[in-house]
């Protein structure tokens, strides 16, 4: 069982913006943070209506390879319903490590979540 | 400069922070500094995650400089690795249902000039990382 202290309860916030879960990253992710997210965002994805998943870097210039591990994991969670993940403001750091990983392949990328919102759902109704 | 932590997913990062600190009178670039983060953070998660299977344990990491060469030599007294050929391999984990993506080792070579790994069964894993800082001049 993980207990977050009030810092790291402070430093990952969530949105739902129509049927997307933005998770906004405000600290390194590591596998220590990563614990912590995969727990909080997956009650969200299946208590909502979410098909959709953003994962913003805005405020974020570490990660490791922890953090690919539960990208891929929430992705392959919402693709079962037909949805998609994307990244939105990424820096030179993590795009280094999503580009290493080849994470861009499949995991699609948008410059903020504002536009990742209507560009996931844009290609959905093609 | 030598550090022991507490086998705990909370150290990760203040292991990564005293040696990206330890270092920074090489000048190292921005990008550099990120390198030897990750890679130090990847032998720590391993360790923790592997060696000592999210149990109790310590890590010790030793850092040293040589001129413009840096060594990291991560250190625990876990488990250790039947296969480090096999563990080595990009995309390989043993742990899948804990999402690991199974790039470790890679990002350690990918970020680092050498990695060297010494493994037995039951006695523990060692990671040596080494890299030239200041391609620059």
């Amino acid at each position: 069982m993980i207990i977050l202290n009030q810092k790291e309860q402070e430093a990952i916030h969530y949105e739902i913006q129509q049927n997307c879960l933005i998770i906004y990253i405000s600290q390194d992710l590591d596998h220590h943070t990563v614990n912590l997210l995969r727990e909080q965002s997956d009650r969200l994805i299946d208590a909502g209506d979410i098909r959709h998943i953003i994962f913003d870097f805005r405020e974020n210039d570490f990660m490791d390879s922890s953090g690919i591990g539960l990208i891929m994991g929430r992705y392959k969670r919402v693709m079962f319903r037909g949805g998609k993940a994307a990244v939105t403001n990424v820096g030179k750091e993590i795009e280094r490590i999503f580009n290493l990983s080849g994470l861009f392949q499949i995991i699609e990328r948008y410059g903020t979540p504002e536009q990742a919102v209507a560009g996931l759902n844009a290609k959905r109704e093609k | 400069m030598k550090l022991i932590i507490d086998s705990n997913s909370q150290n990760e990062a203040f292991a990564r922070t005293v040696v990206a600190a330890y270092i920074t009178r090489l000048d190292p670039t921005l990008e550099e500094l990120a390198d030897v983060k990750t890679a130090v953070s990847e032998a720590v998660t391993n360790s923790i995650l592997h060696g000592y299977n999210n149990g109790e344990g310590e890590i010790e990491i030793i850092c040293e400089i040589k001129g413009q060469d840096i060594m990291v030599e991560i250190t625990d007294h876990g488990v250790g690795i039947p296969d480090i050929e096999k563990a080595m391999e990009p995309l390989y984990t043993t742990k899948p249902e804990w999402e690991r993506s199974g790039m470790g080792f890679a990002f350690m070579e990918a970020f680092m000039d050498e990695l060297e790994v010494y493994s037995e069964v039951g006695k523990g894993t060692r990671v040596k990382l080494s890299k030239h800082i200041g391609d620059r001049t």
